[in-house]
């Protein structure tokens, strides 16, 4: 298994969809066949269509506002006492979050399709709030589905979805969260695939939805590879990005730019969500090495039992809480290109102590995975790394968690 | 050898009617009465669908997934199915079994190992409800060569240019999905398109076997009475399910539904 150069990992897939011959693809029913097949046509040339591309930057810079800030954690960095640490404030994006970045390319893919519905899925609530807040923008009518438990953790993005417009529904099944939220919402779109536009939260499901979502998150990467070169005058001899991983989105989006480097010159690091120290339930099938397997459309490594059924999840963060991963991911993972690695939910909790106690930066519990890791590996790097964290949501959806877990002072 | 499953749509033409086919969760509601099911409603029936419980089933309604996630919750396991069918076989061995479900159990299991249990334990034919052509030729084949039915699904938003590749590449029986929609919608389309469908469908290659399943109720099959062969899936679950909060015996109650769609196609 091989990554090619010079070819965007999105499209290194082969006919089937499948990456390294065996992430990814399509499993899915025969009722989907024709719209994933009718989405591929249009996404493929509107992507290299420049007036669409052109549209797409233009709403990215003054609608979502690019780009994000590109900051040094000065006081952390003193305190850590290694690295450099840096942070792309991928948060301070419209809504608060990468997810943004999708769901405006969604929006745009379902005008341009004449949809007029568009549905998705949400964990922590940031895929279905900027979901909302693109169909609003677009006119397009939205609906979110949202695992029970779900909506009860994470009530203020609930309460945004709900604000701009959109139907949230609670989905009863399973665990109750993400991976029942997605699966809602593929049954959903299996009914109503006539009239109905969907949007897969993160780089899952079939494959036409990863390349979508991996396309868009790389605005992430375009920005930083910019800021790199205005600060250090090119990209840095050492340079380390660590981002959590969940489905995959963002840090496939931080990564993505920098594909072509020498993995010596431009680590990547993944950060999965170890869950609670003392549970065995996890939400890290590369770091624990689950086995391959198929869910939501797409094969890849996901936490399952011997018979095939997934397993549940277990995690603080809800947007890192599911058992698969994406193909992209796994692809990146087994040729080497990237390093996956987990925080426990304590973990994650005392770096986001530590993180806000120097800097002015807020980091939501999916990134909060990232810095535990950053930190903890800086202190043994050299002063001439630089070591960026992608912030790629806002702590101001777990404050009911933080109060719980932390006491007020953090909230 | 020929495979049970064409000698049922024989028997069912010879007798001027489509065939009937039920759809029951393997180990719902546990292990021991879901055989008991297939064994009483088995006279009635012409090929049983049996369900391998998913618990991430994309293209399930409510009904087929609140019967699958108690039979998972009631232990079974994959070789439990094939024991299943086994006891089954032993009580009436020239009924055909098909089994239904999604790819990552076989996957899981191993395509040729689960492939040699299907075989052992008398299993018919079987539908992969996510893995659609053409990814599936390489499956189909290794069922073929097994003289296992491989049954290909075709939708509404199936192409013509598709459904052409489809059928050529199907065995002898075909499962045309009526509508948009998961297990158990309220069927929202009319009798006359979905059997308009049906047609063109069978025009392509009038040999082959289409059955018609889902939003197919005692309310909506006799309307559909002109097919091949018609499946109830969904209505059987909620009856189970039903039986189970009215502490009565699902059994019983499961045999009365499919004796009355029976009478409603004979």
């Amino acid at each position: 298994m091989k990554l090619k150069k010079g070819i965007p990992v999105i499209d290194q897939g082969d006919k089937l969809g499948f990456w390294g011959g065996k992430f990814g693809g399509n499993f899915v029913p025969e009722t989907l066949k024709k719209p994933i097949e009718d989405l591929e046509i249009l996404f493929n040339k509107l992507k290299k269509d420049k007036k669409f591309v052109n549209e797409r930057d233009k709403y990215f810079k003054n609608w979502v506002g690019s780009p994000t800030r590109f900051i040094k954690l000065e006081n952390l960095t003193k305190h850590v006492g290694g690295a450099q640490i840096w942070s792309k404030v991928v948060s301070d994006a419209n809504g608060g979050a990468h997810k943004i970045y999708n769901a405006t390319v969604h929006c745009l893919l379902a005008k341009r399709s004449g949809k007029k519905i568009i549905c998705g899925d949400t964990g922590a609530g940031y895929a279905g709030k900027m979901l909302s807040m693109a169909a609003k923008k677009f006119g397009l009518k939205c609906k979110i589905f949202m695992g029970a438990k779900d909506i009860q953790r994470q009530q203020p993005n609930v309460k945004a979805m709900k604000k701009n417009g959109a139907e949230v529904v609670p989905v009863y099944s399973g665990s109750q969260t993400l991976v029942d939220a997605v699966s809602e919402c593929m049954r959903y779109w299996v009914a109503n695939c006539d009239k109905v536009a969907m949007c897969v939260g993160s780089t899952v499901g079939p494959a036409v939805f990863v390349r979508i979502c991996g396309w868009s998150t790389s605005q992430i990467s375009r920005e930083l590879k910019i800021q790199l070169i205005n600060e250090f005058g090119s990209v840095p001899k050492k340079l380390k990005l660590y981002n959590c991983v969940g489905g995959g989105s963002s840090s496939f989006g931080f990564w993505n730019e920098f594909m072509d480097y020498d993995k010596k010159q431009c680590e990547f690091i993944g950060v999965e969500a170890g869950g609670p120290a003392k549970s065995k339930k996890h939400a890290a099938p590369l770091t624990y090495g689950s086995k391959i397997g198929i869910l939501h459309g797409a094969a890849q490594y996901v936490n399952q039992n011997t018979d095939g059924q997934i397993e549940e999840t277990e995690s603080i963060s809800a947007g890192l809480d599911y058992p698969g991963i994406s193909p992209l991911h796994c692809f990146l993972k087994d040729t080497k290109r990237a390093r996956y690695t987990a925080a426990s939910d304590e973990e994650a909790l005392r770096a986001y102590k530590l993180v806000t106690k120097f800097e002015k930066l807020r980091p939501s519990l999916e990134p909060s995975h990232a810095f535990s890791v950053a930190i903890a590996e800086s202190k043994k790097l050299s002063k001439d790394t630089i070591v960026v964290v992608n912030s790629c949501g806002d702590a101001y959806k777990d404050r009911g968690i933080l109060r719980q877990r932390l006491g007020k002072k953090y909230v | 050898m020929s495979n049970p499953i064409s000698y049922a749509f024989k028997k069912a033409k010879s007798e001027k009617r489509p065939a009937l086919l039920t759809y029951t969760v393997a180990g719902d509601s546990s292990k021991k009465q879901s055989l008991e099911i297939l064994k009483s409603i088995s006279e009635e029936v012409d090929i049983l669908e049996i369900g391998v419980p998913h618990n991430t089933p994309v293209a399930d309604g409510s009904q087929i997934q609140t019967s699958s996630y108690r039979a998972i919750k009631n232990g079974i396991k994959v070789n439990d199915i094939f024991k299943i069918v086994k006891n089954f076989k032993k009580f009436d061995e020239n009924k055909p079994v098909i089994l239904m479900g999604y790819y990552n159990m076989i996957f899981q299991y191993g395509e040729n190992k689960f492939l040699r249990k299907c075989k052992i334990s008398g299993v018919n034919g079987l539908i992969v409800v996510d893995l659609p052509w053409p990814e599936n030729k390489k499956f189909a084949n290794k069922c073929k060569r097994k003289s296992i039915f491989f049954i290909q699904l075709l939708s509404p938003t199936t192409t013509k240019k598709r459904l052409k590749k489809i059928i050529n590449d199907s065995h002898e029986m075909i499962y045309f999905i009526s509508m948009l929609s998961t297990t158990g919608g309220k069927l929202k389309v009319s009798s006359k398109e979905i059997l308009s469908n049906y047609d063109k469908i069978k025009k392509i290659n009038s040999k082959k076997n289409v059955v018609i399943g889902f939003g197919i109720t005692e309310k909506t099959i006799k309307s559909l009475k002109k097919a091949d062969g018609l499946v109830v899936g969904s209505a059987i679950c909620k009856e189970i399910t039903s039986s189970i909060k009215k502490r009565q015996n699902p059994v019983t109650n499961v045999y009365n539904v499919v004796n009355r769609l029976k009478n409603k196609i004979k």
